[in-house]
């Protein structure tokens, strides 16, 4: 056997999951003594080059509350044809296509390596994705320009059958007709106006006349295109109209007063997106993409007025309760971003400006319908340029690497329970038997609605251990989690993943150092914090740091404290939920970069190197880099930068100084290729302004206060007055002692 | 344009002679002048002679001038039956018998008014009111006309004199502005105003002026000046606001002046003084046109404007329906292909290259369809908006666009309409919200202009302003009969009081099959200066010509916008009532959010203190505008009247065309709120009322039997029988409650040459050269001849039965009376003398009327003729109006029982 290191990242390899426990604690007592409950990080659409989907349907246990799908851990009867569901017990007769199986000749769901399996379901009509721009106009004009030519690279990475549709808002929405030749036509819809999705069918023309209830219900997906197809086209027919149309674009035409801003309906735009959507293609894949340059200032909706000298609210004004929008703002959002969770369409943010947006008030849309959510200070910048390309990057088989209306559901054997969810998912609320009553993140359910997501999209997922210490689980005995994701795949297939899990149970008490052994730090960590962030996104965050504290310790919290996801000092309330957004939805290696940023340094003493993310890190004659995942950070040290300015880089004697110039940038373009959202990639050198992106993340083990203590060799003070490391230490240390008895 | 020699002067006949006169015969050429009557109170002519005729001494009454002199002047009235003058013996119950003897003798040496004056009578026979051996003496209109043309066609009508009487509006005639405003801006009832209130009340005489304030004049006329007071704007009275006049009196060396209206004194500022010339005149009085001259303009300051801005040009909206009916009909592609050249004929001012007026864009069912037109684009843009419940504007730049700038988007789109809604299945529409929509336009580019709706169907689709068909003829004749008047809803009052607000004209052309409900579709029109066109059951090819010339004129006008009208007066009168196309919110201040050459506005006076005969009474109307290139004007026109103690003077200087201008508008708006028969019995009681008291204190004792009217009412009784039995006021079967709401509005602002020929119709026989007209009656169709009727809305042909085959052929290009198509609206080009000569005449009276009228042939015995008919409005009429003769009579019965 192999060590438990390489268990978990074989695990996560093949099944996109990783546990903080590896080796379960077998009795509720004994679980809740750990601390850091049993939890995975899930991954359910982790890219599988290796696994080619089957062509046919799952099978299920026949016991109506159960319905667990056929997977290896299930024992079978090849001469009886019976199979025994491992988390019910209940006895299945195979169906017919299987008469022909035996133990040479199983089926693919019943081989070990085959505990993740995607069955490609033939049923159900295929209905063409659909992608609709919501795009702000009240922009300056390069901007504009510039996300213009974005939209129109884009239609030609849409895949050509794809749905497309156009709504452009600032003072009025306006939802465009596609289909017409000549005259470009479009309907208008006052920005201040709250609409039913009722009222904006009707206005939309979209209302069917007189069919009975009956038959539109269950209406099949082909006849809607029929239906719609004035605001939604493929993009094949109407890419050259559309290109047009949107070099037509003009900026919002309506005057903006000296000391105003302009007046933005983005309320009023997506409640419409999401209107038209609704009526016209419920439950299929879907993505509402809203382009916005600026804080809606009007409507349902609005985070700010449009005078200019009131300024948009920050943690500052939230605390103090002064911010006047924003509650009535987010029952706004939160609503649409609801009812589109229920119509399984997803909405992206693409904010750029430099001042807030409202992502604060708008974060719901993208959190709850698993849309991405970008931010940017222009969209005339790489940043966003590059981003926006990547959401129609391909994967190895040139499908698109997005999936639309998932339902994941989770089942679990009978020690255990599912507590609850965090990642981008609504609660469908079915409340099975293996639902427990204490929640964690987004509980009392065991089914949860993504959708959008892609091949990272990775959610944690709370357990709780039910069984009860005076009922020990048999010897050997192991507990098993099966994971089914069905969604529609961006080829419009529907597929389920079924991934099926089992750990051993262990007696905390007679076997401690298994548990202990199998305990996946890393992982851990990651799950807190999350447990810690989705907190802080409903709890005040003085609050959080204090649970967080009395949970656990560990070294990463340090920074976890330190960090936008927890603290908002220093940030907007639009950045933090810009972080948490992402935090909530990447894997564990990104997630653990965000947590502790990453520092590479770069010098003629060697090779590059890791180097401790310390103010004592900072050097003269090196080259720092810094991930943080929102930011690439290129530091040059005193003497670097000097160099550089002097030219060396130029003089072909020093074409080693050359090479060292280039090395970290040639990293940063390679992290910046992989990454999504793109990072902030900042280019700086000592002294530099920008340095402080690198600064204020390095523990200040030297700070203006203790600086001359330290010897002024090494490292660079950090002007803070921030504990460091050190003394966080200290303090714990002394805290560990007094409080361990 | 009379045919016969004129008289000459007025003032050239000697007392008492009067010009020939044959109002029975209607062939006024045939008879030679003669010598009627005696000089003296031998009014009375023989039986044989026809009826007398006075000369009508409509001439200026000078002070000074009048009462002194012995009275060998006409009586006021006289009251000798001619037997001629007998109704059609159908009317006749009785026997005509010989004719009564003359009742000169009843003429004594009263003091008799020298203004000419007539005197029909009716006598009345022993059986009391029977018309049985009634004789009477039906004056004839086309004679008074003829008449008036004739002796003051010819030489200029020069204003400088206070009170004068204008020529009739029949009469063409030049003025002279010489210190009063044109009667083509100004026509009052009376020039001549009764000094108390007593002696008004006594004489029941309506005082009201008819004001035309942007009247077209004829281009010998020249348009009023414009005057420029600078920088600190038109000088005032401080006290009442009354504009610099000619009226205005200078003292002390012209360092002050006394205002005319309230006897103010104010300091001239020292930019404006002048010395006196020795008669206390400004030595540049003539240099000054508000000096000098009736009528002028003022150059408005930023103080007349809009929240202190200068205005910006004026915009016009076209807002076409598009729905299933109007496409089908072929009006849209009609109307988009003829607005391709007419945007090149947008009124401009002067001698300005370009019109500044922008236009936008609107088409409509039951959502409003915005396009952008702007310049910079490839293809026009449409914007759909169909949240009609809460109408707004969808765009800003590129909505209302300069002509020539976005000419090749203009083009496109109007090519595109007609395509884009070919197929359309949309039958429902909407009114309010296109109107809001179009206000909400002007609003958002802050300026003020002109709605062009054109819309086909009752709007009945879920908006505000929907309406119901609440059609119910069996109302007509009862006490609810008004409601059908009515708005069915007070939204449009809301709407057009808030398109005032915005100086939003709202013009509506109306294409409907069916019932629309004009009484609430013209409420926003009416109310804001805008006119209402309507073309029952369009059908391009018969309707076309008749649209598109309505179409070019309508947009062609030149219009004030935003307009505020203001009527002051002398200290003893004061304006307190007012009639036509605008809306009020206070009590003096007339709103108009447009204002064209064609609209009137009545005005009724009513004394609130004495008046003084020396100072007469003065009227000022202020009009302040934005003209068509986005000017502020102020016009200004003055109206200098006598007073008089005798109210003899009041019944000389009437005007009965104006009167019934005013007693048709006071009708007519009667209706909404009473009974048409309250109404009616109203006219009658007040006509009854004016002649009893003139009978009483202005005629000399007479014979009961005797019907005796002042010179200028004379036709008083057959005017006012046209009004009572009008569509509004007597509806017959096939009139449509539509139709009548429509013409009740149509009215409403309609001047006093409208009035007159539309309540009493033209009939001209074209077998004349040059053809006088006749009197309205069927009695005057001669089966052997052609005539043309018309009446300012429609235009008939009537064919006799045994007209010649030669004129048939030459006119109809067929070879037989039977082979005309009834109903026929074009005649042939054809090249004859007589074909020409008819399409001629036709053109020139269609030339004469601000709405195109459409031909109906009519052939004699043909079904149409009733509808031909019904404009016979001497005869009595199928609706149950009385013929001349017997509302004459009835009249005279009113009186009698008056002054019993």
């Amino acid at each position: 056997m192999a060590t438990y290191l390489e268990f978990i990242q074989q695990n996560e390899e093949r099944d996109g999951v990783r546990f903080s426990w590896n080796v379960w604690p077998s009795s509720r007592l004994e679980a809740t003594r750990m601390v850091v409950p049993l939890a995975c990080l899930l991954t359910p659409l982790k890219e599988r080059p290796d696994l080619p989907p089957v062509q046919y349907e799952p099978v299920l246990c026949s016991r109506p509350t159960c319905k667990a799908i056929l997977n290896p851990l299930c024992q079978v009867d090849y001469r009886a044809k019976l199979w025994a569901c491992n988390f019910c017990f209940q006895r299945n007769q195979f169906p017919p296509a299987y008469t022909g199986i035996s133990e040479v000749n199983q089926p693919a769901e019943l081989m070990p390596q085959f505990s993740t399996i995607e069955y490609v379901l033939q049923r159900g009509a295929q209905s063409p994705l659909i992608f609709l721009y919501v795009v702000d106009t009240c922009l300056e004009e390069d901007d504009l320009q510039a996300l213009k030519e974005s939209l129109q690279m884009s239609l030609s990475l849409l895949p050509p059958d794809a749905l497309v549709g156009l709504i452009t808002f600032g003072r009025m929405v306006q939802v465009h007709e596609l289909s017409c030749e000549g005259i470009s036509k479009s309907y208008v819809f006052r920005g201040t106006k709250d609409l039913t999705a009722k009222q904006i069918q009707d206005m939309l023309g979209l209302t069917k006349p007189a069919v009975p209830m009956q038959q539109a219900r269950p209406g099949p997906p082909q006849e809607h295109p029929f239906v719609s197809s004035r605001f939604l086209q493929p993009v094949h027919k109407i890419d050259m109209n559309l290109t047009d149309l949107l070099g037509e674009l003009q900026r919002d035409p309506w005057p903006v007063t000296q000391g105003k801003r302009p007046l933005r309906s983005t309320g009023v735009a997506l409640s419409i997106a999401v209107g038209l959507l609704e009526g016209t293609f419920p439950n299929t894949g879907a993505r509402i993409m809203l382009f916005t340059g600026g804080p809606p200032t009007q409507g349902p909706g609005m985070v700010v007025g449009d005078e200019l000298k009131v300024p948009i609210r920050s943690w500052h004004d939230i605390e103090k309760d002064n911010a006047r929008f924003m509650k009535k703002a987010t029952k706004h959002y939160e609503m649409l971003a609801n009812r589109t969770a229920t119509n399984g369409h997803c909405i992206d943010i693409y904010a750029c400006a430099l001042d807030q947006t409202g992502l604060l008030e708008m974060k719901c849309c993208a959190n709850l319908t698993g849309g991405h959510m970008v931010m940017g200070d222009s969209f005339n910048t790489s940043l966003f340029k590059q981003t926006f390309q990547r959401i129609f990057s391909k994967d190895f088989n040139g499908d698109f690497r997005m999936a639309f209306g998932a339902t994941l559901e989770v089942k679990t054997s009978r020690e255990l329970k599912v507590a609850g969810a965090i990642g981008p998912c609504v609660s469908l609320n079915v409340k099975g038997p293996c639902v427990s009553e204490n929640e964690l993140g987004v509980g009392g359910t065991n089914q949860w609605k993504i959708c959008g997501l892609d091949p990272t999209s990775t959610l944690g997922i709370y357990f709780e251990v039910v069984n009860q210490h005076n009922a020990p689980v048999p010897q050997g005995g192991r507990g098993a989690i099966q994971f089914v994701t069905q969604y529609q795949h961006s080829s419009t297939q529907r597929r389920i993943r079924v991934t099926t899990i089992a750990r051993n149970w262990a007696d905390a008490q007679s076997q401690l150092r298994h548990i202990e052994a199998a305990f996946d730090q890393e992982a851990a960590a990651v799950l807190m914090a999350r447990l810690g962030v989705f907190r802080a996104e409903s709890e005040e965050g003085p609050d959080v740091l204090r649970w967080l504290d009395r949970q656990l310790i560990r070294l990463f919290m340090f920074h976890l404290r330190r960090s936008p996801f927890l603290q908002v000092f220093n940030n907007s309330p639009d950045e933090s939920s810009y972080y948490r957004h992402h935090f909530a939805r990447q894997d564990l290696t990104q997630s653990l970069i965000m947590i502790q940023p990453i520092l590479y340094s770069y010098s003629f003493h060697g090779p590059p190197e890791p180097v401790l993310l310390d103010s004592s890190s900072i050097l003269a004659d090196r080259i720092l880099l810094m991930d943080t995942f929102f930011q690439i950070v290129i530091y040059l040290g005193e003497t670097i930068a000097q160099w550089r300015k002097a030219g060396y880089q130029d003089m072909p004697e020093y074409e080693n100084f050359k090479h060292l110039l280039q090395a970290p940038l040639d990293d940063a373009q390679e992290i910046l290729q992989a990454r999504f959202p793109m990072p902030r990639y900042i280019n700086t050198e000592h002294g530099g302004s920008q340095a402080r992106f690198l600064l204020s993340k390095v523990n200040p083990s030297q700070t203006h206060n203790n600086l001359y203590a330290w010897g002024q060799e090494t490292g660079a003070p950090i002007l803070t007055d921030d504990v460091s490391l050190q003394v966080f230490m200290d303090h714990l240390k002394k805290l560990a002692v007094s409080s361990a008895c | 344009s009379g045919s016969f020699p004129n008289p000459g002067l007025y003032g050239s006949y000697p007392q008492g002679q009067a010009p020939p006169l044959s109002q029975a015969q209607g062939h006024l050429g045939a008879q030679p002048p003669q010598r009627s009557a005696p000089p003296q109170a031998s009014t009375f002519t023989s039986p044989a002679s026809g009826g007398p005729r006075m000369p009508s001494m409509t001439g200026p009454f000078l002070p000074g001038q009048g009462f002194g002199g012995p009275s060998l002047s006409q009586p006021n009235h006289v009251s000798s039956p001619p037997p001629q003058a007998l109704p059609p013996g159908t009317q006749m119950t009785g026997p005509p018998g010989p004719p009564p003897p003359m009742h000169s003798s009843q003429q004594p040496g009263y003091q008799l008014q020298q203004n000419g004056e007539f005197f029909p009578k009716v006598r009345l026979g022993a059986k009391g009111f029977s018309y049985s051996g009634v004789f009477l003496f039906a004056f004839s209109i086309i004679q008074v006309i003829e008449d008036d043309r004739n002796n003051r066609g010819s030489e200029p009508f020069v204003t400088g004199v206070r009170g004068q009487v204008p020529p009739l509006v029949t009469t063409n005639f030049l003025v002279k502005d010489q210190g009063n405003a044109s009667p083509r801006y100004i026509r009052c009832t009376s020039y001549n105003i009764p000094c108390t209130s007593d002696m008004a009340k006594q004489a029941q005489v309506p005082l009201a002026a008819v004001i035309k304030p942007l009247a077209r004049l004829p281009p010998e006329e020249a348009s009023p000046y414009v005057v420029d007071h600078g920088e600190s704007g038109p000088l005032r009275c401080n006290r009442c606001k009354a504009y610099m006049c000619p009226f205005m009196q200078f003292i002390e060396g012209g360092r002050r002046f006394q205002c005319c209206f309230c006897s103010c004194i104010n300091d001239v500022p020292p930019q404006y003084f002048q010395h006196l010339d020795h008669t206390g005149k400004r030595v540049d009085a003539y240099d000054r046109p508000e000096l000098s001259l009736g009528s002028y303009e003022f150059l408005a300051t930023v103080d007349y404007c809009k929240n202190n801005k200068f205005p910006s040009p004026p915009a016009f909206i076209f807002m076409i329906d598009v729905s299933y009916n109007a496409i089908r009909s072929g009006l849209v592609r009609l109307l988009c292909e003829e607005l391709k050249s007419l945007l090149d004929f947008l009124p401009r001012e002067g001698g300005t290259e370009e019109s500044a007026i922008r236009v936008g864009f609107v088409t409509y069912n039951k959502v409003l369809h915005f396009y952008n037109v702007k310049s910079s684009l490839a293809q026009p843009q449409m914007m759909v908006v169909s949240d009609v419940a809460d109408m707004f504007v969808p765009l800003l730049d590129g909505f209302l666009v300069n002509v020539s700038e976005s000419r090749a988007v203009i083009t496109s789109l109007l090519d595109q309409i007609p395509e884009m809604f070919a197929d359309t299945r949309e039958t429902e529409t909407v009114f309010a919200p296109v109107i809001q929509a179009g206000m909400e336009a002007l609003k958002a580019a802050e300026c003020a202009g002109k709605l062009f709706l054109f819309h086909t169907s009752l709007p009945i689709a879920e908006a505000p302003g929907k309406l119901k068909n609440r059609d119910d003829r069996k109302l007509i004749n009862t006490d609810k009969e008004k409601t059908l008047f009515q708005p069915q809803t007070g939204a449009y009052q809301t709407l057009a009081k808030e398109c005032v607000a915005q100086g939003c004209c709202v013009d509506l052309f109306l294409f409907p099959n069916q019932y629309v409900d004009v009484a609430t579709l013209s409420v926003v029109p009416q109310l804001t200066g805008g006119s209402v066109y309507k073309y029952a059951c369009f059908q391009v090819e018969n309707d076309q010509e008749r649209f598109l010339s309505d179409l070019r004129r309508d947009v062609q006008k030149v219009v004030g916008f935003d307009a505020v009208m203001r009527v002051r007066t002398s200290t003893g009168i004061r304006a307190v009532d007012f009639f036509g196309a605008f809306y009020m919110s206070n009590t003096t201040d007339v709103e108009l959010a447009g204002l064209d050459g064609d609209k009137t506005v009545t005005v009724e006076f009513k004394h609130d203190d004495r008046l003084n005969e020396e100072s007469g009474a003065l009227l000022q109307c202020a009009l302040l505008y934005t003209s068509c290139a986005g000017q502020r004007r102020l016009r200004i026109h003055n109206l200098a009247l006598n007073c008089c103690t005798q109210l003899a003077d009041l019944y000389r200087n009437c005007e009965t065309d104006t009167l019934i201008n005013y007693m048709a508008k006071f009708a007519y708006r009667g209706v909404l709120n009473s009974p048409v028969k309250t109404v009616r019995d109203t006219l009658i009681t007040q006509c009854a009322q004016i002649l009893a008291c003139y009978r009483k204190n202005c005629a000399s004792p007479s014979s009961a039997g005797q019907l005796i009217l002042p010179e200028c009412m004379k036709l008083l009784p057959v005017y006012l029988n046209c009004v009572l039995k009008s569509d509004v006021l007597q509806p017959g079967a096939e009139v449509t409650t539509d139709d009548r709401a429509y013409v009740r509005q149509l009215v409403t602002s309609m001047d006093v040459a409208e009035t007159n020929v539309f309540f009493y119709p033209r009939l001209l026989p074209l077998s004349a050269t040059e053809p006088p007209a006749v009197r309205a009656s069927e009695e005057r169709l001669s089966n052997g001849d052609i005539y043309l009727l018309e009446n300012g809305l429609n235009l008939f042909l009537w064919v006799g039965a045994s007209v010649q085959q030669g004129v048939v052929q030459s006119l109809f290009n067929v070879s037989s009376f039977s082979q005309i198509t009834s109903g026929l609206s074009v005649l042939p080009v054809l090249d004859n003398p007589l074909s020409k000569k008819v399409r001629g005449l036709i053109d020139s009276l269609r030339a004469q009327r601000s709405r195109y009228m459409k031909l109906i042939v009519v052939k004699q015995e043909d079904k149409l003729e009733m509808l031909f008919k019904h404009f016979l409005v001497e005869d009595k009429s199928l609706s149950g109006g009385a013929s001349y003769v017997d509302f004459l009579c009835h009249m005279h019965k009113e009186i009698r029982q008056l002054l019993s």
